[in-house]
């Protein structure tokens, strides 16, 4: 059977991996390589790095983590973060990375996914959606969550599929830093109406959450970033857990 | 030294990476000298079956491959490395493989979300050197066709999807899988460190 995957995720600033870490045996808790390194050894099933470099001319040093983590880690990865053209996707996947997100650039240029799809393939684009609810639907975010896109999410997430992309992640703006748990009606909602896999991100804190997600959420894989960097959790404790709720993990 | 098939596209550096960490000498070409003097061959790609058949034909690699397996040199296929070794796929009829298996690609049938994007099981279906002791363990599938061959006895492994399709081939000199090996963690590595000791 296909397994459910786990996802870490890591901010990256200027080449270094944001927001705490605290794992023991590591030299380094901001370098991004020994961080995916760790990762891999937990267990982890993919890693999602997000480039959170706000000047412009210090995103060549993402390119250069791509290529490290691409010599020592033997996982899927996706780079997400600033990726605006078709020539910023080509660099990033010819670096090494196995996909590339988009989110906002996608949202105010949806060619870029049919664009991207064509050239690398659906399997290489990953249509990232930030979500939130409003009334009885949910509004797509862009800017990182700071601009309202007025756009319908589940007729995006769709509109997504059909431009060609492989995945999406989706993260709830609603659940997001909370821990309380994923957001389930709104991961149900858009992977029972697409046909590609959906990510589910936002609100991960207990092992509970990610069991639920699975089963009454529908997600295909489920990404979390706090409950790993303050090490609260070890990828493999969360996969323990699911194989004893009888949920299909890679152990 | 290992050449590592570059027909235009795919994450070909992803397999290079891989060898390089296992200390396996190889290299990535399109030069037909360079692989047809190589001691085994890797085979990857992505994409679109008939696109891949084009550039191979542009490139004038279709004659180098059959080329090789008829040296009988070690052939490793991955994931649309597999599929064109077959005859035809239903993801571009008017394109013909390179037809060294017969059978056809089809596209999967069912109500699982296709692509199949993840880790899945293998279920080893004969004893051999590539493969041993990986029965059961978990590889990483990107694709929405599977290969179908007429012949069974060239299967090797086989994984569920909404119904069971062939994930490897093995025949002679020739190896071929559905899955990634190299982004397969320790026991893709396994597998390729398995093909470089062969």
């Amino acid at each position: 059977m296909l397994a459910k995957r786990i996802i870490p995720c890591l901010d990256v600033d200027a080449g270094r991996v944001v927001k705490g870490v605290n794992f023991v045996n590591i030299k380094d808790a901001g370098d991004p390589v020994e961080l995916a390194e760790e990762y891999n050894k937990q267990g982890a099933d993919e890693l999602v790095f997000l480039d959170i470099t706000a000047s412009h001319d210090k995103r060549e040093t993402m390119k250069d983590i791509v290529k490290a983590v691409a010599k020592k880690v033997f996982i899927p990865f996706t780079v997400g973060g600033g990726i605006r053209t078709i020539e910023d996707m080509r660099e990033i996947l010819k670096a090494g990375a196995d996909k590339v997100s988009v989110n906002t650039a996608a949202v105010n240029n949806p060619k870029l996914i049919s664009g991207g799809a064509k050239r690398f393939g659906s399997q290489c684009i990953v249509l990232a959606i930030d979500a939130k609810k409003k009334d009885q639907s949910w509004e797509v975010y862009i800017n990182g969550g700071r601009t309202p896109a007025k756009r319908d999410a589940v007729k995006w997430a769709i509109e997504g599929q059909k431009l060609g992309a492989g995945e999406i992640l989706l993260t709830s703006m609603n659940t997001d830093g909370t821990k309380g748990g994923f957001d389930i009606e709104l991961t149900r909602t858009i992977s029972s109406k697409v046909g590609i896999p959906v990510i589910a991100s936002g609100g991960a804190g207990k092992l509970e959450h990610f069991s639920e997600v699975f089963k009454n959420g529908k997600a295909d894989a489920a990404l979390a970033a706090s409950i790993f960097h303050y090490n609260e959790y070890k990828v493999d404790d969360i996969k323990k857990f699911l194989k004893k709720e009888e949920i299909c993990v890679r152990i | 030294m290992i050449a590592i098939i570059d027909y235009g596209a795919g994450n070909l550096q992803s397999v290079k990476n891989a060898l390089d960490n296992l200390k396996a000498e190889s290299r990535i070409t399109d030069n037909p000298y360079e692989i047809l003097s190589a001691d085994k061959i890797i085979f990857p790609g992505v994409g679109n079956f008939g696109d891949m058949v084009k550039s191979l034909e542009k490139k004038n690699l279709i004659d180098v491959i059959r080329g090789v397996i008829n040296d009988g040199k070690l052939f490793l296929g991955i994931c649309l490395g597999l599929q064109v070794l077959f005859e035809e796929s239903a993801e571009s009829p008017d394109a013909k493989g390179i037809g060294i298996f017969k059978g056809k690609v089809k596209r999967f049938n069912t109500n699982l979300k296709v692509p199949q994007i993840g880790w899945n099981q293998i279920k080893v279906c004969r004893e051999n050197k590539i493969i041993n002791g990986l029965d059961g363990n978990f590889f990483y599938f990107v694709h929405s066709y599977y290969v179908d061959p007429e012949d069974d006895a060239i299967v090797l492994a086989r994984t569920n999807y909404g119904g069971e399709f062939v994930s490897g081939v093995c025949k002679d000199n020739i190896y071929a899988f559905q899955f990634h090996p190299e982004k397969s963690g320790e026991d893709g590595l396994k597998i390729l460190k398995n093909f470089a000791g062969l």
